[in-house]
């Protein structure tokens, strides 16, 4: 059996593998098909300072190897996660990551210092990279000085290891990566949904209520991969790699590329058993391989 | 009552089709029983064959023969998707997801009419097995665009009294079935509806109009099925948004907020 270890920041993850925010729910969706306690990490549903009851539907469409999502951070808030959720999922034996989104820079801070004192949140996870929220989200990490307010805030907030999650949705995003890096992020999440749109041609109304989505799942995963391998070459810190990841396969072509570790989103609903599956078949890369560790993938990109 | 849900191979025994838009698929598990499931809860699946797509389909539970082992789908030749799942042969491979959501009350009395239309009926066969299982008596109304359009009528039948309209008049009462005067009769208490928007809506009104308790089966887009993407949502008065795939997809109609 091969070490299947990563470091982030402070954080050892047991396995590269968790689930991506907004794809997992809180874990517990998840129970009856996997055993929880294999993963990697969990990273739950984007959390905000007040309860939101995001976007009116039609938040969803299908399209060619993906699918878009409007979903606008629905969430009961982060006290109702402090007060209810934390307690039903802080004892599973993986990394329980909060992704930690909101409008303005003291929503961002007001929920990093209410998770601050849980010893059982792992790390945070800052979304600088929402497109689907009319202020805030995207917009702060579309301009390196908007990304470094943020997040240059919540490391003073936030004591434990921080993740900043980034949008792909940037002329470059090398120079986002760099600004929040010298904000002081402990590593970094890449990439967001791409901003998307489609339309009901019979209709010529768009499929979104809010007529823009985020697209993801396999149809993204190349400009991922890309994107990821020039942030790896250009930061210090390690670099989560998501975007499309559907299997063990797709999860070794990020970490090749120079991801420490990777999260599978969209995959999760079309097999809630992804995860657990990517994980065995990276073990099973490792020894064919002959390789003793996953860290060794890092970056072993041959050009 | 909440059932595990379970992720299983099921073989194709049959793909009976109904007329040239539906498919009756009779699918039994490779390993172990189909999964309990309560009437009104529905399944994903995932479509083989088919490359444009790649999310699970949802459908609803429409039977589970347990003589036989089997689980009954009912698809509507809609897009891409279902159409692969039309066209799949005897012996052919389905991986599924089940059970999911919350289903129909089941009211301990004889009062309670099933309404279905078009591919909607699918629900109602279940709900009607089980009611008539218990010792009830329910009634189907049944609507479809023409005699062809009505499915699986023999089944019904061997449930319960079958009432039907046809938006054509070619059998039954002729209309859509808020036409017909069972829905209004004094004998009927509690209504479980499924079928597309337009037909839901209007039997809702007439139940709240008339005082008849109403549940209905919506169909939002979804995606994992599961509660975790937060698509499928609808407005509720009492909660806001919250997931069709887990709250519902079966809904009493006092907890929505349809301008009926």
């Amino acid at each position: 059996m091969a070490d299947l270890s990563v470091q982030i920041g402070n954080l050892k993850l047991k396995n590269p593998v968790m689930t991506a925010s907004g794809t997992f729910g809180y874990g517990e969706e998840f129970a009856d098909l996997i055993d929880l306690n294999q993963l990697g990490g969990i990273i739950v549903k984007g959390t905000t300072r007040m309860p939101r009851q995001g976007n009116p539907y039609p938040r969803m469409v299908e399209t060619p190897s993906g699918m878009l999502n409007a979903v606008g951070l629905q969430n009961k808030g982060v006290d109702h996660f402090v007060e209810h959720i934390y307690l039903r999922i802080k004892d599973l034996d993986t990394a329980i990551i909060v992704n930690v989104s909101g409008s303005t820079v003291d929503d961002y801070v007001a929920v990093c210092e209410r998770l601050n004192p849980l010893d059982k949140v792992a790390a945070v996870e800052i979304n600088i990279s929402c497109p689907n929220v009319k202020q805030g989200g995207m917009t702060f990490g579309t301009t390196c000085a908007g990304a470094q307010s943020v997040v240059s805030a919540c490391r003073k907030a936030y004591d434990g290891t921080m993740i900043v999650k980034l949008t792909p949705n940037v002329t470059d995003v090398t120079e986002i990566a760099r600004a929040v890096q010298d904000a002081g992020a402990d590593a970094l999440s890449l990439t967001n949904t791409f901003l998307g749109m489609a339309i009901d041609v019979e209709r010529q109304v768009p499929c979104l209520s809010t007529i823009t989505g985020g697209l993801s799942g396999p149809c993204i995963r190349p400009i991922a991969v890309r994107m990821v391998w020039q942030v790896a070459k250009t930061v210090n810190i390690p670099v989560i790699g998501l975007g499309g990841i559907m299997n063990g396969r797709d999860a070794v072509e990020f970490m090749l590329a120079g991801a420490t570790a990777v999260q599978i989103g969209t995959a999760n609903f079309v097999d809630p058993q992804a995860t657990v599956k990517a994980i065995h078949y990276i073990n099973d890369y490792l020894n064919r391989h002959g390789l003793d560790s996953a860290t060794q993938l890092i970056g072993a990109l041959k050009t | 009552m909440e059932y595990k849900k379970h992720i299983l191979d099921f073989k194709v025994v049959q793909n009976q089709h109904l007329g040239m838009n539906y498919s009756l698929l009779m699918l039994k598990p490779f390993e172990g029983e189909v999964p309990p499931s309560a009437p009104g809860q529905f399944a994903q699946v995932l479509v083989p064959n088919s490359k444009r797509t790649f999310l699970r389909r949802p459908i609803s539970i429409c039977n589970i023969d347990r003589d036989n082992n089997q689980l009954w789908l009912l698809v509507r030749r809609a897009g891409e998707g279902t159409a692969a799942l039309c066209d799949l042969h005897e012996g052919d491979t389905l991986n599924v997801m089940l059970p999911l959501g919350h289903g129909f009350t089941l009211h301990r009395d004889d009062a309670m009419l099933l309404v279905g239309g078009g591919v909607g009926v699918a629900p109602l066969l279940m709900l009607g097995k089980e009611l008539k299982e218990q010792g009830m008596q329910p009634q189907f109304l049944l609507g479809a665009r023409t005699k062809a359009d009505l499915l699986l009528l023999d089944q019904f039948s061997t449930l319960g009294k079958v009432h039907i309209t046809t938006d054509d008049g070619s059998t039954g009462v002729h209309g859509v079935v808020t036409k017909h005067p069972v829905l209004t009769s004094d004998n009927i208490a509690h209504i479980a509806c499924c079928g597309p928007m337009p037909m839901m809506r209007a039997v809702a009104a007439l139940a709240r109009q008339q005082g008849i308790d109403c549940e209905v089966s919506l169909e939002n887009l979804m995606a994992c099925g599961m509660g975790a993407c937060l698509c499928c949502v609808e407005d509720t008065a009492d909660a806001g948004n919250v997931c069709v795939c887990t709250e519902g997809p079966v809904f009493n109609i006092n907890r929505l907020k349809w301008q009926i």
